[in-house]
């Protein structure tokens, strides 16, 4: 136990002291978060977006405006993002201003968000002209249904993704490159010859790796929090649990690395084809809604795809613990097989 | 004096190539063994097999008398030829992290006297110099008080003072009765620290005594050097061509330098020395030091 404390304490040292490392595992997150804070901001498209359920009957002047963007949901002529949705999945995205109405048909109802600045407007256009068609015929009237939520901009569904993001670099070249470039320069070597067991020595080495990545994963997030406020409808708790077993799937694939690996340019290639497709793939910065069935599987197989799944639906629809359990749990699972086959492979020199 | 270690037979393949040969010797305790050789003598292939940083391909290697385990790690000391240091740390944070490995270690100040660290303790590791770096790599060697102490080729690269320092230091350690095991290519050194050397060249040990003994078995009187000359003809028996001078090894100093006037020889650049380990080892490898 000593030994641990001593490695662990080495090994933290190391990273503080490291300002190059220290500063790119910390502030460029940060910037990268409010950069494209800056950047999406202020592009709201000016066109009223609205979801239709079901069709008219009779005449709706409504929907023959040519400002709104009408989009459907159900049956017939569903836009791409929407086939197969129904009014909930619509009310989700009125909740998070993605729609500024949704008009049933269906049910004679529409819905508004009272916290969306649109929604007065809409409703009269959608009232007024409703009364002059009522004033030439028969057009059945509508109740209105009020419902409520924040808007959900791009950063605070960005924010998971750069989180994930930082933690995979961290992880994979704190722990894979840092391991090879000890192999390669004897630092290894010479704890070989001390009677510290490797175990102990990998231990000490992931845990400050955790300690590490845990406390500026919450760095990062609560210095952009700040300033940015981002929408957090479920736990911090779950939140922190998703991130430490991720954090946790992370090293266990950095290990994989440091097991054999005596060159650190090969590590550092190797490094780079997992980190890149993971940083694409994995939904850090774009949605895969969409994307061919062959890559959304791949996809799913990343590890990182399921920590910014699971940290998008807490923060982002305050999904409890047992929606986001599968997350985990594939994490959980993901990381003791990697953890096992590392250190069956794991050697010293 | 009982051995502390007894290596038998050993050998060592990396893939075709044998870099040691059926190797067998006894280390007394308490002395300091010097293995002597070349680069590529297999010198370092065999002590690391005796530190059981590398795993033989056959034969045996006892220490007091058993097969080394992992407790042999708690009693030995360890300095390689070459390893870094964990980066960001200063020398006494070096020495705190490896005394944690170790069930009853050397105090840090023990060892910063013993090794001279106190000027640079606080010092990053990166920033050492090459001697500042030894010392401190045979700090960590001996936090453990070993029985034995590991040495490959510990003053490589130093400067002159900084190996005759690095000597001081380790004349200290055996005063401790701590028994030392040596690589060098530097017969000097072998010969100022060494109780007993082993000749190692191309994996095979050629000749193991103290230094004295081996001195005195292949030579007697001097050893005479000249320029290189084209014509060797006419020079006495045992001449050699050892890079760009002859060597002539005589009994008899009288007979060699009147042969040399008769042969009309320039003596411009005559040298008549003791014979040296360094002789030693040419005249047992054929060549001088491939360094």
């Amino acid at each position: 136990m000593h030994a641990f404390i001593a490695m662990f304490k080495a090994r933290t040292m190391e990273f503080v002291r490291d300002r190059g490392t220290f500063l790119w595992n910390v502030l460029f997150p940060i910037v990268l978060v409010f950069g494209f804070a800056f950047a999406f901001s202020g592009q709201e498209t000016t066109a009223f977006k609205v979801g239709v359920l079901g069709s008219p009957e009779g005449e709706v002047p409504f929907m023959e405006i040519e400002e709104v963007d009408f989009v459907r949901y159900g049956e017939g002529g569903a836009t791409d993002s929407a086939r197969g949705v129904d009014t909930a999945a619509a009310v989700d995205r009125l909740r998070r201003h993605e729609l500024d109405m949704v008009i049933d048909f269906t049910d004679n109802a529409y819905y508004i968000n009272e916290e969306s600045s649109t929604g007065p407007i809409l409703r009269r256009l959608f009232e007024g002209g409703l009364a002059a068609a009522e004033e030439r015929a028969s057009t059945p009237g509508f109740t209105e249904k009020a419902v409520s939520g924040e808007p959900i901009r791009y950063v605070d569904w960005l924010v998971p993704g750069v989180i994930g993001m930082n933690m995979m670099f961290s992880c994979l070249f704190g722990i894979g490159f840092v391991l090879v470039r000890y192999r390669k320069n004897g630092v290894l070597k010479r704890f070989k010859a001390t009677p510290v067991s490797a175990l102990n020595f990998l231990s000490a080495q992931a845990a400050s790796r955790l300690i590490i990545v845990i406390i500026t994963s919450i760095v990062v997030y609560s210095g952009t929090n700040a300033f940015l406020n981002f929408v957090m409808n479920g736990a911090y708790i779950n939140l922190l649990l998703v991130t430490t077993l991720a954090i946790i799937s992370m090293i266990s694939i950095g290990l994989l690395f440091a097991s054999r690996l005596k060159s650190e340019e090969l590590a550092s290639g190797l490094l780079n084809l997992v980190t890149f497709p993971m940083l694409i793939f994995s939904g850090v910065f774009f949605s895969l809604e969409g994307t061919p069935q062959l890559l959304q599987s791949f996809s799913r197989a990343l590890p990182l795809t399921h920590f910014i799944e699971a940290a998008r639906a807490i923060m982002l629809e305050g999904a409890g613990f047992f929606e986001v359990a599968p997350n985990m749990l594939y994490l959980g699972v993901f990381s003791a097989i990697v953890l096992f086959v590392s250190s069956l492979m794991f050697r010293w020199e | 004096m009982a051995s502390i270690m007894e290596i038998s037979r050993l050998r060592k393949s990396f893939g075709s190539v044998r870099a040691v040969d059926d190797i067998s010797f006894e280390i007394p305790e308490g002395i300091c063994f010097g293995l002597l050789g070349p680069n590529g003598a297999g010198k370092t292939t065999t002590i690391e097999m005796m530190e059981g940083i590398l795993a033989p391909s056959a034969g045996n290697i006892f220490y007091r008398g058993n097969p080394i385990d992992r407790r042999f790690k708690e009693r030995v000391g360890i300095q390689f030829q070459s390893t870094a240091l964990p980066e960001f740390i200063t020398v006494k944070e070096t020495l705190e992290l490896f005394r944690a490995f170790y069930p009853n270690p050397r105090s840090v100040d023990d060892v910063v006297d013993i090794c001279s660290l106190g000027e640079f303790i606080d010092r990053d590791n990166r920033k050492l110099s090459g001697g500042q770096r030894q010392r401190l790599l045979l700090g960590i060697a001996i936090i453990p008080f070993p029985d034995i102490v590991f040495l490959d080729e510990p003053t490589t690269g130093l400067d002159p003072q900084a190996r005759r320092n690095f000597w001081s230091l380790i004349e200290r350690i055996r005063n401790e009765k701590t028994t030392v095991v040596l690589t060098t290519h530097y017969m000097d050194e072998a010969e100022l620290l060494c109780d007993e050397v082993a000749i190692m060249d191309h994996g095979h040990i050629l000749e193991l005594d103290t230094p004295e003994r081996l001195l005195q078995k292949h030579f007697e009187g001097a050893v005479v050097t000249i320029p290189n000359q084209d014509d060797l003809s006419g020079l006495p028996e045992g001449s050699r061509v050892v890079d760009d001078h002859v060597e002539i090894v005589s009994n008899n100093l009288d007979t060699t330098v009147k042969q040399l006037l008769e042969n009309h020889r320039d003596l411009d650049g005559l040298n008549i020395h003791k014979p040296d380990l360094e002789d030693l080892f040419i005249k047992l490898t054929g060549s001088s030091l491939r360094a």
